[in-house]
């Protein structure tokens, strides 16, 4: 059962966490009890409030309602938070590793939930020392992926000695981007594989497309321009799974298949089903906003973030073209204080030059 | 499971697969890119054009057509048939020689490379020393005569390419017997030209180019006559009776020389510049032709005034007091004259002159008052004006095929009626199987039909959609009608015409309704235009709509090109496609996309800014919807207006040219207006070329957004009749896909027949689809429940199709860039899908649904997905499945306007632009296959001696 509260706050001046934590027991009439407080971020993760810092984050994101969940600190399942917990079913990697690993009881060492995975280095099992095979999640995520490859040439061991063939290298990093703040991606890295592919044979705009093609889960296996920062592991050490290969150093080709092993290719689908059908035909139906909360377990939204569901929201009630195309604007001015949307129209007016090339 | 059921595991399907699928480059139409020589056998009435990038192609009658390459990939500077053989010689700029043979291996005849040689001097000797200048195939058919730039002509062997090295004619023997004084004002030179006497196969006669001529004795090894010319020499051509010879010069005069036993240093009968007195350009090519009535015809090339016509391409041809200058739109490359090859004929009686210019193939006929032109039956210019857009019709019923054949031949009046006098081989090949109809759009804003059945593709209609408009061009800008007594006498031939006035005008997209006749075409003004087929000529008013596309979007300011103005009150149109409708986009972007229904009398158009639909019954606006993103004005001021300003300078520096050809009459130096183009260009290019250079090849990873630019974009319309709403009504229904991976969907009421005129035609946004991936929709097709595509409007209604099942379960394939998508009906839920760029790194640029028959039976046909992709690769995926068949690599991934232009056919066939002149045709079908199948058989040759005489008239130097 759950029950609800409506409350508001000084969105500039929230105060301290600890102030929050006792008016939230108070309102609550649960004094005596040990409280985990979260609340649901604009992508529709659950993050939780547990200092002054993550309490003004999520205050500042409000807009202007803030939903906070309370839940009992003894029922609370860490591995909730995070991964666009409230808006998807499946779990993210993590957990897809391998059965072993999720059926293990949660070990809270810290407190690593208080942040979402923007990246992760996987299937290090599996891969030579030298390679590292990155992900990269960008559900949700407003920064861009921000990198650039670029051609080069590499040079391989080959059974005839050394050999030089071209490659695919980073060439950029944009500064705040997603590859830049994750730093498991350098300038100068090669990349081998993408989603599981190798590249070996195609040109850059081949792996450009690919790339793009799989940027909302991109995994990208480099090789690291800088090879001093790679893990050592000694081969009989890398227990962290009970299916360590005898990838050891002299293991210098990659996986000859073309799917990532530990990674069933549904999986890697999982995230790009949720194509958004708008039936039109319907009356358009009032979806406010900014959901209040009427119960903790009910928020999971059908689309694959909330910023899916405003744009809905838009051609929902702009179903009859012809009459309601006026509507657009005005649905979109009203959407400027949105800060994620950056559909404010510039101040110029918009212009435009007209020719397009057909080819 | 699915690993377990990829393709390539089941035996059966792998038989069945080789029975369906099949690819095959199988001809190539149009005219080829950068011809560079050109030669012809009277004996075999072949013609034989060599190419820029060495390839070979021989032409005879319809349909009879061979392709050569020489593997050296070099320029052809001269070919040359062997007398009275299936054998021709072509000389590279390599200066290799090549031999080729027509060699008849099961049931066919085909080209083939014989021999290759190259000319060798004595250790040490330069390099101009056997550099070949000139070849003659001695109608012995034993030997070549080479003449080279050091002067000498050596002797080789036939067809082995031994050099008779006892047999070179050096230029020290010519000389011996030249009088002194001339010997030392002139040194012999290069040679221009060999000729063999007609009567006389021991005698030839050579040309120098400081202009000695002599006329040398094969058996005695001597000189027999010396003709001192006193200009420079550019060619030779022997009278039929070998009592006189011409020569002529480059300082653009003729010279007719006597031949006589007793005379041994023969003064020049006559020796006259046409185009004078004013200094003229050099007459590179001469023929005298003799005619029963005593007139004969002189016909040379160029000559012009060098001040004020120094820059037209012209072919004159003089008979009598009659004097025509052919004034070609494109460098004459060569040309010959049919004639009368007959031995025993007494007089040439020329009845047809064979041009070949840069761009077009030109005949001339010489026999009908007027020397009209012969519509050539191949070898069509594609490019007159730039190919815009093309769109294939397959299988047009005969009515429809009478109709369009019967409007374009009360086009074609002004042409010869003479039968194409290039008659030479038979065709063979089987019946084209049905009538097919390819269309294609032009930058001028014509669309010409070509009957694409066969091997020859042949134009049978041209429609032009200027009419409608006021443009710029001024009707009366006749360069062509000069005064009676305007000297020189020139006259405009051919159609190519590459200067576009209007570029708004250009047409984007064309559909053609088969069985209605109704034609929808769109240009890049944001036009569209629904025509009706009609047998006479009639004038009428062009009911005339404007779609808004942006709606109230305020703030938005075009800065493109601004829409066509319409011409006012009725226009007069002659009998063919005739323009009722016109609607017009604003803002005027080009069309990007066109879909016509013609049983509901509907036409739907999408443009960058949003799409439309018009009732064209009515003549009314359905509805118009903006898919434009808000944020999307910085792209489109971005790249691609640079691109446009390059494009528009480009054409206004030949605009310069142009209008500079019109003044340049009155001024001089009128060629150096080209070569400072030229220039600009060559600069422009560097500039372009730094540019590359300067910016590193890298490339940016983002994912794709919806304030991407050109989001709104409308890739692609379609009709269906399908389930939209709910499983148990089914109803029409239009869809558009755009650029950021949305999919509309329309729901659409047409009023009953009877009440068709009476009631608005309405229609309701039923679904939109939002693609997670983002990527372009290029493609949008409903199957019906036997998962067959929906058949075309009317095909059902023309028995010609199955009536689409409607009870089983409807389903919508969305084909984007990167992914085929197959979704159920009418509530739309992924069901499978087949990735693309993810898994391959290619991406879609054409997809069609195309037949494919089974060679082996004749009663299993099933329909797949023809996908060509960004590499130029062809795959063929299957329906409803998305299985990948098989995969072809077709078109060079870097051929990016190649891989633009391809167009598929409903039989698994496609065409797409090798050059901007030529379509290669392909086949993916084992059973659909047009390809040429011609035999050339050896006509009897006569014992008489003098037929061979005729067969060297073509082997006169080329001159450039």
């Amino acid at each position: 059962g759950a029950e609800f509260r409506r409350f508001s706050l000084d969105r500039y001046k929230p105060g301290k966490f600890e102030d929050f934590y006792k008016l939230i027991l108070h309102i609550h009439h649960i004094a005596n009890l040990e409280v985990m407080i979260g609340y649901a971020d604009v992508h529709g993760d659950l993050l939780p409030i547990n200092n002054d810092d993550n309490f003004f984050k999520a205050v500042s994101s409000a807009h202007p309602l803030l939903r906070v969940f309370i839940q009992r600190q003894d029922e609370v399942d860490y591995s909730n938070f995070g991964t666009n917990t409230l808006s998807r079913k499946k779990k993210a990697l993590v957990t897809l590793r391998n059965d072993n690993l999720r059926r293990r009881p949660h070990i809270n060492i810290s407190m690593p939930h208080d942040f979402r995975p923007v990246s992760s280095i996987i299937d290090v099992d599996i891969l030579p020392e030298t390679h590292r095979r990155v992900r990269l999640y960008r559900h949700g995520c407003e920064k861009p992926l921000g990198f650039y490859i670029r051609d080069g040439t590499s040079v391989r061991v080959t059974p005839h000695g050394l050999e030089k063939v071209p490659g695919i290298f980073i060439s950029r990093m944009v500064p705040g981007g997603l590859a830049e703040s994750t730093g498991l991606l350098a300038v100068n890295d090669e990349v081998l594989e993408v989603n599981g592919i190798e590249v070996a044979g195609k040109t850059l705009d081949q792996v450009t497309d690919m790339m793009i093609a799989n940027s909302h889960n991109l995994i990208i296996t480099v090789k690291p321009a800088n090879q001093r920062n790679n893990i050592i592991r000694s081969s009989r050490m890398s227990g962290s799974s009970g299916q360590s290969t005898d990838s050891t150093a002299s293991h210098h080709s990659l996986p000859t298949s073309h799917v990532l092993q530990n990674f069933h290719p549904d999986e890697m689908e999982s995230d790009e089903e949720a194509d958004i059908v708008i039936e039109g035909g319907l009356e358009p139906q009032h979806i406010p906003k900014l959901h209040s909360l009427t119960s903790s377990s009910l928020s999971r939204i059908n689309g694959s973030s909330l910023s899916h569901r405003l744009q809905r929201d838009l051609v929902l009630n702009n179903n009859s073209g012809r009459e309601s195309n006026g509507n657009i604007h005005k649905l979109l001015s009203s959407l400027k204080t949105d800060p994620r949307h950056s559909l404010v129209i510039p101040r110029g007016g918009i212009e435009e030059d007209g020719t397009v090339i057909t080819l | 499971m699915r690993r377990f059921l990829r393709p390539g595991h089941d035996p059966v399907r792998e038989r069945l697969k080789r029975d369906l699928f099949q690819f095959n480059k199988t001809v190539e139409h149009g005219f080829p890119h950068q011809p560079s020589a050109l030669g012809y056998s009277p004996f075999l009435r072949l013609m034989a054009i060599g190419t820029r990038s060495g390839a070979i192609k021989l032409y005879g009658a319809p349909g009879v057509e061979f392709m050569g390459l020489h593997e050296e990939n070099n320029t052809v500077m001269q070919i040359h048939f062997i007398p009275d053989q299936c054998q021709l010689v072509t000389l590279l700029d390599d200066n290799s020689l090549h031999l080729w043979s027509l060699k008849q291996h099961s049931g066919a005849s085909e080209l083939r490379e014989e021999h290759r040689f190259t000319l060798k001097g004595p250790p040490g000797s330069p390099p101009s020393a056997t550099q070949v200048t000139a070849v003659l195939p001695h109608s012995s058919r034993e030997v070549l005569y080479l003449g080279t730039e050091s002067g000498n002509i050596f002797v080789v062997e036939l067809p082995s390419f031994r050099v008779l090295e006892d047999r070179t004619i050096t230029s020290e023997a010519v000389l011996q017997r030249v009088p002194e004084d001339y010997c030392n004002r002139r040194s012999c030179e290069l040679v221009e030209a060999l000729q063999e006497h007609p009567k006389n196969p021991d005698q030839i006669l050579i040309g120098y180019s400081r202009g000695l001529i002599v006329l040398w004795d094969l058996q005695n090894s001597k000189v027999t006559h010396h003709f001192l010319g006193s200009q420079q020499l550019e060619n030779l051509y022997w009278q039929r009776d070998g009592s006189k010879f011409i020569s002529c010069h480059y300082d653009g005069s003729y010279t007719q020389w006597p031949v006589s036993s007793d005379n041994r240093q023969p003064e020049p009968l006559e020796n006259l510049v046409p185009y004078g007195p004013f200094p003229c350009k050099a007459i590179s090519k001469i023929y005298w032709q003799t005619t029963k009535n005593g007139l004969p015809y002189i016909i040379f090339q160029g000559g012009m005034p060098r001040a004020s016509y120094g820059d037209r391409h012209s072919i004159s041809v003089v008979h009598g007091s009659q004097q025509t200058a052919f004034d070609f739109t494109s460098r004459v490359i060569d040309f010959f004259i049919i004639f009368s090859s007959e031995p025993a004929a007494e007089f040439d009686d020329p009845s047809a002159m064979v041009v070949l210019a840069e761009e077009e193939l030109v005949v001339i006929d010489l026999k009908t008052a007027g020397w009209p032109a012969v519509h050539p039956p191949y070898l069509a210019s594609l490019h007159c004006s730039a190919i815009t857009c093309s769109h294939h019709v397959s299988n047009i019923p005969l009515k429809l095929w009478e109709r369009i054949i019967s409007a374009g031949s009360k086009q074609n009046i002004h042409y010869s009626n003479m039968p194409w006098p290039i008659d030479g081989g038979t065709n063979i090949a089987p019946d084209p199987p049905q009538r097919d109809l390819l269309l294609t759009g032009h930058e001028d804003g014509t669309v010409r039909f070509w009957d694409a059945s066969g091997v020859c593709l042949h134009l049978l209609y041209k429609l032009s959609t200027v009419r409608v408009f006021l443009t710029d061009a001024d009707p009366n800008d006749n360069m062509n009608t000069l005064g009676e007594d305007e000297w020189p006498p020139l006259r405009k031939v051919g159609t190519f015409d590459p200067y576009s006035d209007d570029p708004r005008l250009g047409i984007q997209k064309i559909y053609l309704c088969k069985y209605s006749g109704y034609l929808a075409v769109a240009g890049t003004a944001g036009q569209v235009l629904v025509m009706e087929l009609n047998d006479e000529d009639a004038e009428h008013v062009v009911d005339h709509a404007e779609a808004d596309l942006l709606q109230d979007q305020e703030g938005y300011r075009w800065k493109g090109h601004e829409k066509l103005k319409t011409r006012d009150g009725p226009v007069r149109f002659e009998a063919g496609f005739q323009p009722f409708v016109l609607v017009q986009c604003q803002p005027p972007a080009v069309v990007t996309s066109l879909a016509l229904h013609s049983e509901w009398k509907l036409v739907a158009f999408g443009t960058s800014h949003g799409f439309g639909l018009f009732d064209h019954q009515q003549k009314r606006l359905v509805f118009v919807k903006c898919t434009l993103h808000p944020s999307d004005q910085l792209a489109l001021e971005g790249p691609l207006s640079r691109v446009k300003s390059l494009k528009k300078s480009l054409r206004q520096s030949f605009r310069r040219i142009r209008r500079s050809r019109v003044s340049s009459r009155k001024r001089r130096g009128g060629s150096g207006n080209a070569s400072e183009v030229q220039e600009a260009n060559a600069k422009f290019d560097q500039d372009a070329l730094q540019e590359m250079e300067l910016a590193p090849v890298q490339r940016k990873i983002e994912a794709r957004s919806a304030e991407d630019s050109f989001t709104g974009f409308v890739r692609t319309l379609y009709f269906a009749d399908t389930f939209l709403r709910d499983s148990s009504r089914h109803c029409p229904s239009l869809w558009a896909g755009t650029n950021g991976g949305t999919v509309y969907a329309f729901c659409l009421r047409v009023p009953p027949a009877e009440r068709r005129m009476d009631e608005p035609v309405r229609a309701e946004q039923a679904k939109e689809i939002q693609l997670m991936h983002r990527a372009p929709v290029v493609g949008i097709l409903v199957l019906d429940g036997r998962s067959t595509p929906l058949p075309e409007p009317l095909e059902v209604a023309h028995d010609l199709s199955k009536s689409p099942d409607m009870q089983g379960s409807h389903q919508l394939l969305v084909v984007s860039e990167e992914q085929f998508k197959v979704f159920t009906l009418p509530k739309v839920s992924s069901k499978l899908k087949l990735k693309l760029t993810a898994l391959e790194g290619c991406r879609v640029r054409k997809v069609t649904v195309a037949n494919f028959g089974s060679c082996k039976t004749d009663d299993y046909s099933e329909n797949d997905l023809a996908v060509l992709t960004n590499l130029g690769d062809i795959q063929i995926i299957s329906l409803p499945f998305l299985k990948l068949q098989i995969r072809y690599p077709c078109i060079r991934k870097e051929d990016v306007s190649g891989i633009a232009s391809c167009v598929f056919t409903k039989c698994g066939q496609g065409f797409y632009l090798i050059s901007p002149s030529e379509f290669e045709r392909f086949s993916l079908s084992t059973k659909w296959l047009v390809e040429p199948r011609c035999i050339v058989d050896m006509p009897e040759v006569t014992s008489n001696n003098h037929v061979h005489n005729k067969s060297g008239m073509d082997n006169t130097a080329r001159k450039s």
